[in-house]
């Protein structure tokens, strides 16, 4: 049987004071899309914090592609191939719509030189999947609005080369119009090969994107399974523990 | 006539004093830290210009043109091994240690080149230039080319290069940065070594232009204060035209009501800005 890409094994960590996450298992296969739900404080971003480097974790392990992760900063889990979409966004401020995508791509370009593997994401491409931001790429990452700033966010992700996609609230404060154009995008990626873990707020969108899903609650998994085996009333349940 | 000139050489001195204060705001822009050591590490250039350069014979300019690399190197080392480990505790350890710097290059400064006033003897310090019915120092001319020269530079490579680009993302954000594959630590060992290199810019201008102690570095650090908060924290333009303001203020001052009330009115205009805009005369617009 093939490794998964992500496997993530009795992790626990804490936010603050609180342990936000208590013994955490699951696995990614390469190629699928695992949701992760739960209610607020229920421990997402912890765990995607963890994943990704940000928060180090109290114990458990994180590995991905065969090598563990835990102790790895999150510089260099990037270039490993992880790349986290934060919740709120965090676009850079001061710098440009075009500016915010190059720092990713300068990154990255550093880090490849030498390298022949052609790029599979450049700013063209982002400003195909996204021609919104084509259109703003010059306006200050603070000036554009809340769907742009998720755009950019994923398109910033990508031109980081990940293989694995990690998103925290994929669609949380946007419009229907907005949250349509963005799974669009998301599928387009998926249909590439790109492995998703994704936080989504609507439970429906949730189980209909995704292969698998994880339902947390105060930290631990209440729920956890391939996402069309489960009844909606099932995963509620769990949601609300 | 004279007011004139007064006015136009204290716009001169302001490129002096703008480059006095480009590393202060470099090093608060991208790391939030305030550097006490700033003014002592110009200070430390001159010294390193006036007592160690130029007596092996070495011409110069081309002396002038080593003190930056040596800096640079210096602000790097500094923030690597002595800085960095404060950062992330809370504003008082990088405080402290950068004072407890500034306090050992004093008295280093002291012990080696004595307390004596230093200067870089030269043909330019006396020059002269006649503008339009008007006579400036010539040294004066030669710093402000050479600020504005070091603005340029440092525009363009924040502006226009990845280094500059992530140096940014990272003062916006270190956490999101480090997503993106940056590593904050270098990034704040860049922004110290350019800032210590523009000090090493400020040190060659300091020694070409007037004297010098082993306490100077209080006096520079004071110029650096007064003209990033009053240019708006974190810019580096702000910063150069709160140089030109102060210098101007000052000047002003001496030759209004005499050259003990030179200090007290730069103060004052500084304290009038601060008043009327506290965010500085360019803050920066991102949020």
């Amino acid at each position: 049987m093939a490794e998964p890409l992500l496997r993530v094994d009795g992790l626990t960590a804490r936010y603050g004071q609180l342990q936000a996450v208590r013994g955490v298992s699951f696995e990614v296969d390469a190629g699928a899309a695992l949701a992760v739900i739960g209610e607020n404080g229920a421990g997402k971003t912890t765990l995607f914090h963890s994943i990704c480097g940000l928060h180090g974790a109290a114990s458990g392990a994180v590995v991905f592609d065969g090598e563990p992760l835990r102790g790895v900063p999150a510089h260099a889990i990037v270039r490993r191939g992880i790349a986290l979409v934060p919740e709120g966004r965090r676009i850079f401020p001061s710098l440009s719509v075009d500016e915010n995508l190059r720092v990713a791509e300068d990154q990255h370009a550093r880090d490849r030189r030498g390298s022949a593997r052609p790029r599979r994401w450049t700013r063209d491409r982002v400003y195909e999947l996204f021609p919104d931001l084509r259109a703003a790429a010059r306006r200050g990452g603070h000036q554009i609005s809340g769907g742009q700033q998720q755009m950019l966010a994923i398109g910033r992700a990508l031109l980081s080369e990940p293989r694995l996609l990690v998103l925290d609230e994929v669609s949380l404060g946007l419009s229907p119009a907005v949250v349509k154009i963005l799974y669009q995008a998301l599928t387009a990626i998926r249909a590439e090969g790109m492995t998703l873990v994704f936080v989504e707020q609507d439970v429906r969108k949730s189980m209909a994107f995704s292969d698998h899903l994880v339902c947390l609650h105060k930290g631990t998994v209440r729920l956890a399974g391939r996402s069309q085996a489960q009844s909606l009333d099932e995963v509620r349940r769990a949601y609300f523990g | 006539m004279q007011l004139f000139e007064t006015l136009f050489n204290g716009f001169l001195l302001g490129g002096l004093y703008g480059v006095i204060g480009l590393g202060l705001s470099i090093t608060f822009g991208t790391m939030r830290v305030v550097q006490l050591a700033h003014g002592d590490l110009i200070v430390l250039a001159a010294y390193f210009l006036v007592t160690v350069l130029v007596p092996t014979g070495i011409p110069v300019l081309l002396a002038a043109a080593m003190v930056v690399p040596a800096l640079f190197a210096v602000g790097w080392g500094l923030q690597r091994f002595v800085i960095q480990p404060s950062l992330g505790r809370g504003v008082l350890p990088p405080l402290i240690v950068t004072f407890g710097i500034s306090t050992v290059l004093q008295n280093v400064l002291l012990l080696q080149a004595t307390a004596d006033a230093r200067t870089l003897h030269s043909s330019l310090a006396s020059a002269g230039v006649h503008i339009g019915g008007i006579t400036v120092a010539a040294v004066r001319l030669v710093d402000f080319a050479v600020a504005l020269l070091c603005l340029g530079l440092l525009l363009l490579l924040l502006g226009r290069t990845a280094l500059g680009r992530a140096l940014r993302a990272t003062s916006d954000d270190p956490d999101t940065a480090r997503l993106m594959g940056i590593n904050p630590r270098r990034m704040y060992a860049a922004a110290a070594a350019i800032a210590a290199a523009t000090g090493g810019v400020a040190g060659v201008l300091l020694a070409a232009t007037s004297t010098f102690y082993p306490a100077t570095g209080s006096e520079m650090l004071l110029i650096a204060f007064e003209v990033v908060v009053v240019g708006g924290l974190g810019s580096l333009t702000g910063t150069f035209l709160g140089g030109i303001l102060l210098a101007m203020s000052q000047l002003l001052g001496a030759r209004l009501f005499g050259p003990s009330y030179a200090l007290v009115t730069g103060h004052l205009v500084v304290l009038v800005v601060l008043v009327f805009r506290p965010e500085g005369l360019l803050p920066r617009t991102a949020p």
